[in-house]
């Protein structure tokens, strides 16, 4: 038996319709979505174990070389715990980034931006969280990038995460960005949430006491997932 | 004042990007040697029990243009209408695929087995169906969506049966086109919009 989701609180989300993002005026439904209680088609999920990470997944410093030469850029290590809405712990689940290199290019066949690519630099990483809900990754800081849409937009530093939780309700895809940058508050996609408050939960702030002198910067980024109504007080099947 | 509730609030979403395919699907991407291979590449494994079936789509975008940037992740249950992990799943139904629109063409293909009817937590029969999870550049937060199969008995599912407008319903119901092949388009907007779904 499985437990039925929190529903998704659409007010802490995007707009999916917004018009400073231009790409998103014909990508987004006009009719209102269908809401109901979760099914358990959206409360269970795939997992994934442990055992298919290879050692360097989640250092992007050294994953596209396989460890024989290292990115460059600043080093930073990114680092926090999966929870859900309950407050708990979301273990061994996936967690996977991509992110554009040091001078602010994607290794992308789209992308044509003038800074070059870095032969050693890949741009994706994985990892699964432990017991605890813990993820960390090694990898640059990734360089802010020109981008079409108005005629002078920037997107800031970030990086990508895809989050899985146990359940396929619980699917997230969102961006981490970084303490201080400027082109925050000038970006159209963050903007998109429109609630200031919950845009600060996508800032990462600078970790001085997990950072490592002479190595890397730490920057600390939770992420919290749909949770389950766990209660004895379920309706029962029909006609019991 | 009263005592502070203790329960967290979900992390907002952001748009997925034109790149989502480096972090998904790198050797789809073009980034290769970092992973063995991509994850998701299929939803079932030799000797998975059931009908074997090929669902090919595209997704169009408020224009019409069948989109080429956008990835789809689709979860279901087996041949007997049990999910990967629950008591009783046949073993070689992984249940999770991960597929991108072709580059070309802008149409994606999902080959899996038909999923059987799935009971709810409340004792109701759901009819066979795929649950869909679409994001790319433009969707703010990932669309969800089911595919539903025409040959099919679908007038009992619950989740159809609160479509308020009936013609709507067909827009989660997959056609069929021959033998094991079924053909299911996404219309993210305006006429012959997909019914997307909060759940």
């Amino acid at each position: 038996m499985t437990d039925p989701l929190m529903p998704r609180r659409r007010e802490v989300h995007p707009d999916p319709y917004w018009p400073d993002y231009k790409t998103s005026l014909t990508r987004s439904p006009n009719l209102p979505l269908l809401s109901m209680e979760s099914t358990v088609s959206e409360e269970t999920g795939p997992r994934f174990g442990h055992n298919m990470l290879g050692k360097l997944d989640n250092n992007l410093i050294l994953n596209y070389t396989q460890g024989a030469a290292p990115a460059v850029g600043e080093r930073i290590r990114v680092h926090g715990r999966v929870l859900d809405e309950a407050g708990r712990p979301v273990p061994h689940t996936l967690v996977e980034i991509w992110q554009a290199n040091a001078g602010g290019r994607y290794r992308h066949i789209k992308d044509t931006y003038f800074a070059p690519l870095d032969p050693n630099f890949g741009g994706c990483g994985r990892t699964i969280t432990d017991e605890t809900g813990y993820y960390e990754f090694m990898t640059i800081r990734p360089g802010a990038y020109p981008w079409p849409n108005r005629a002078n937009d920037w997107r800031p530093m970030h990086i990508h995460f895809s989050i899985f939780g146990h359940a396929f309700g619980q699917r997230l895809i969102s961006q981490m960005y970084f303490e201080g940058d400027p082109l925050i508050d000038r970006c159209p996609i963050v903007a998109t949430v429109r609630d200031r408050s919950q845009v600060d939960r996508l800032v990462a702030p600078l970790d001085m006491q997990n950072s490592r002198g002479m190595d890397y910067l730490a920057y600390k980024f939770d992420i919290v997932l749909r949770g389950s109504r766990q209660t004895m007080f379920e309706n029962k099947p029909e006609g019991m | 004042m009263v005592q502070r509730l203790d329960t967290l609030v979900e992390t907002p979403s952001q748009t997925a990007g034109p790149y989502v395919h480096i972090g998904c699907i790198p050797t789809f991407a073009g980034v290769e040697g970092i992973y063995p291979e991509d994850l998701g590449l299929s939803p079932i494994q030799e000797g998975a029990k059931g009908e074997v079936i090929t669902i090919t789509g595209s997704i169009y975008d408020g224009t019409g243009w069948a989109m080429r940037d956008a990835m789809v992740e689709s979860w279901q249950a087996d041949a007997a209408g049990i999910y990967p992990g629950q008591e009783g799943a046949d073993p070689k139904v992984t249940g999770w695929c991960r597929f991108a629109a072709d580059k070309d063409s802008g149409e994606f293909t999902l080959r899996t087995v038909k999923p059987g009817a799935v009971t709810n937590r409340d004792g109701k029969v759901m009819a066979p169906h795929i649950s869909l999870w679409i994001v790319a550049r433009g969707i703010n937060i990932g669309l969800s969506t089911r595919i539903y199969f025409e040959d099919e008995d679908n007038s009992a599912d619950p989740i159809l049966a609160r479509i308020e407008q009936r013609p709507r319903v067909h827009t989660l119901i997959a056609k069929k086109e021959g033998a094991g092949a079924y053909r299911f388009d996404i219309r993210l907007q305006g006429e012959g919009e997909t019914v997307f779904l909060d759940l």
